[in-house]
C-alpha cells in the first residue's frame, strides 16, 4: 500500500497552517510567536549588550547567544524542566542557523540573547524556534542581511513531504521516516541549517532540500507579513 | 530597553504616590491591574491556561503520571508544583536550577492548594501503596512585569480546573498520553486564590509591578478559599527581611476578604466562559 495520503489531508509539499506574532513579551528587546499547526514557539531577544564577564567578548565581532528550551508540559509524556543534551545541541544549531544572517560583525564586544519556548509540540519545533527566533532578531532591530526561515521536511516511504507532524515522523512501514530539518537566508537562498534521522537516496535528498527552499519563501511570506504588522 | 533599575530615586517616587493613595498607574492600592486568562494554550497537557495580570503572563500545564504513593500516604495521589522562571521573561532569570525565588515561589502555591483541599487526593488511588496518580503542575513565566507569585497560584488553580484525566491502560500500567477522558480532576469546592500583600514605608498594596516589588520592603502572601460560608486561610508566608507591625498586618487581614471575593467572581466568570 505504502504512505499514498497524508492523514491531514493536506498535499505532499503543502505546509501546515501557519501564524506569526511579533511584540509577544513586553520585557524583551524583540519577540515573536510563530506556529505550524499544532507546533507552537515564542523567542526573546535581548541586546546587543555589552558582554560580561569581558573575556568571553570578542573584539571582532557580536556573539549569539540561542537557547532553546521545551516547556514540561509541551509533550506527551512530561518532560523534567531544564536543560537536556537535545535542548543543547538545538541551541547550538539553531545559532549556526541564524548568525549568517546577522551583521555582528559591526557590535564587537556584545551579546546577543535569544531565547526559544516550546510551549506546545507536534513536531518540527526547532524550525519553527527557529523562525520565531529570526523574526524576535529583526523586532529587535538587530542588523540582519537576510531572513531566516526554516522547514522539517520528511521523506515518509518513499514520498518527499513538507513540514511532517508528529505522526508522520513515527511513520514506520516501507520505508520508514527520515526527518530532515533544513533553514534557508531566503533571498540569497544559502543553506543554514541541515539534520537529517533516517535513511534516504542521494536523488532524494536533492528533492528534499528543493521542496525545503520552496517551503521556506512560503514560510518567509508569513514572517514577513507578521513582521509589517507591528508599528 | 523597559526594565526600570531598583533605584532608590523610582522607590522614594512611588513611596510618595503611595502617600497621596496614588500608584504611578493610577490604581487603587487595592486594585489588581486587569487580568486576562486564555486557556487551552497548550494542546498535549492535560490542561493549560496563561493568565496575564497587566504586563506579566505566567502559563500552566497539568501534566498527570503515575508513580508510588508516599509510605505515610499509601491511600494517596500525589502532586509537584514546579516554576520556571524562564530568562526569555526577563533579564533577571539565568538559566540552570531554580534559584531561590523559584522554588519559594512554586512552595507558596504548592502549600495553597494542598492545604485547602482543593485536590481530593484519595480519588487519586490506583492501587493502595503501589500505585496512585501524581498531578504535575508545571509554570513558567512568559513576561515578568510584577507578581508573577498571585498570577502563576491563579494559572494553577484554573489550569486544574479544566484539566481532564488522561486515559490510562490497566493492563500495560501506562498512561495513553494524548487520548483524554471526559472526567475532569477529582477536586473539590475549596478553590483556594492567592494575595500577596506588600508594604513600602506605612502603605500597604497588592499586584505590583516589577517596579513596586522592587521598592517594597516586605511581603505577605495570604492563600484562601470558601467550600461553605467562612472564608478560610489555608496558608501565609511572609516574605523578605522587613519586620511587620500590628497596624500593618491588621490592615492587610481587613482588605483581604473584599480582594478574595472580587478575586473569586472573576474566576466564577472565567470558568463560566471555558464551559463554553
Amino acid at each position: 500500500m505504502g504512505f499514498t495520503k497524508r492523514s491531514d489531508g493536506r498535499k505532499m509539499d503543502e505546509i501546515r497552517e501557519m501564524t506569526a506574532k511579533v511584540g509577544i513579551i513586553p520585557n524583551a528587546d524583540g519577540s515573536a510567536m510563530f506556529a505550524s499547526g499544532d507546533t507552537i514557539a515564542f523567542a526573546s531577544v535581548f541586546g546587543p549588550r555589552t558582554l560580561n564577564p569581558k573575556h568571553q567578548q570578542d573584539p571582532e565581532k557580536g556573539v549569539l547567544r540561542v537557547h532553546y528550551n521545551m516547556l514540561s508540559f509541551s509533550v506527551g509524556e512530561r518532560i523534567r524542566p531544564g536543560l537536556s543534551r537535545r535542548s543543547q545541541e538545538i541551541s547550538k544549531v539553531t545559532e549556526w542557523a541564524l548568525a549568517p544572517a546577522l551583521l555582528l560583525d559591526d557590535m564587537p564586544g556584545t551579546a546577543v540573547d535569544v531565547h526559544i519556548n516550546i510551549i506546545q509540540a507536534n513536531a518540527g519545533t526547532r524550525c519553527a524556534g527557529i523562525n520565531a527566533a529570526a523574526m524576535a532578531l529583526a523586532h529587535a532591530g538587530i542588523p540582519m542581511k537576510d531572513m531566516v526561515s526554516a522547514v522539517a521536511i520528511g521523506k515518509i516511504d518513499d514520498k518527499i513531504v513538507t513540514d511532517i507532524t508528529k505522526e508522520e515522523e513515527d511513520y514506520k512501514e516501507g520505508e520508514g521516516s527520515t526527518d530532515i530539518p533544513v533553514s534557508y537566508l531566503v533571498n540569497s537562498e544559502r543553506l543554514t541549517l541541515l539534520q537529517l534521522d533516517g535513511k534516504i537516496r542521494i536523488k532524494e535528498l536533492k528533492q528534499a532540500l528543493e521542496a525545503g527552499k520552496a517551503a521556506c519563501k512560503k514560510v518567509f511570506e508569513i514572517q514577513k507579513a507578521a513582521l509589517k504588522e507591528t508599528k | 530597553m523597559k526594565i526600570m533599575p531598583g533605584d532608590n530615586i523610582t522607590k522614594k517616587a512611588i513611596e510618595k504616590y503611595m502617600q497621596e493613595n496614588k500608584r504611578l498607574d493610577l490604581r487603587g492600592k487595592f486594585d489588581h491591574r486587569d487580568i486576562e486568562v486564555k486557556f487551552n494554550i497548550s494542546k498535549n497537557a492535560e490542561g493549560s491556561v496563561s493568565v496575564k495580570i497587566g504586563k506579566t503572563e505566567v502559563v500552566c500545564g497539568i501534566k498527570m503520571g503515575v508513580g508510588e504513593p508516599y509510605p505515610d500516604h499509601e491511600k494517596e495521589g500525589t502532586m509537584m508544583t514546579t516554576l520556571e522562571l524562564l530568562p526569555m521573561s526577563s533579564l533577571d532569570y539565568e538559566y540552570g536550577p531554580p534559584r531561590i525565588n523559584a522554588i519559594e515561589t512554586a512552595r507558596i502555591i504548592d502549600r495553597g492548594i494542598r492545604e485547602s483541599g482543593f485536590i481530593d487526593f484519595e480519588k487519586l488511588c490506583i492501587k493502595e501503596g503501589e500505585k496512585v496518580w501524581t498531578i504535575f503542575i508545571d509554570l513558567a513565566s512568559i513576561n515578568d512585569d510584577g507578581n508573577v507569585l498571585d498570577a502563576g497560584a491563579l494559572a494553577a488553580i484554573l489550569a486544574l480546573k479544566t484539566a481532564k484525566m488522561p486515559v490510562y491502560d490497566e493492563e500495560t500500567g501506562m498512561i495513553k498520553y494524548g487520548e483524554f477522558t471526559e472526567n475532569s480532576l477529582p477536586l473539590t469546592e475549596d478553590l483556594p486564590l492567592t494575595i500577596t500583600f506588600h508594604k513600602l514605608g506605612e502603605n500597604v498594596f497588592i499586584d505590583p509591578t516589577k517596579e513596586e516589588e522592587r521598592a517594597s520592603e516586605g511581603r505577605l502572601t495570604i492563600e484562601m478559599s470558601q467550600a461553605k460560608k467562612d472564608i478560610m486561610i489555608n496558608a501565609m508566608q511572609k516574605g523578605e527581611e522587613s519586620s511587620l507591625d500590628n497596624e500593618t498586618i491588621d490592615k492587610m487581614l481587613n482588605e483581604v476578604e473584599k480582594i478574595f471575593k472580587n478575586l473569586k467572581n472573576l474566576v466564577d466568570a472565567e470558568l463560566k466562559k471555558a464551559e463554553k
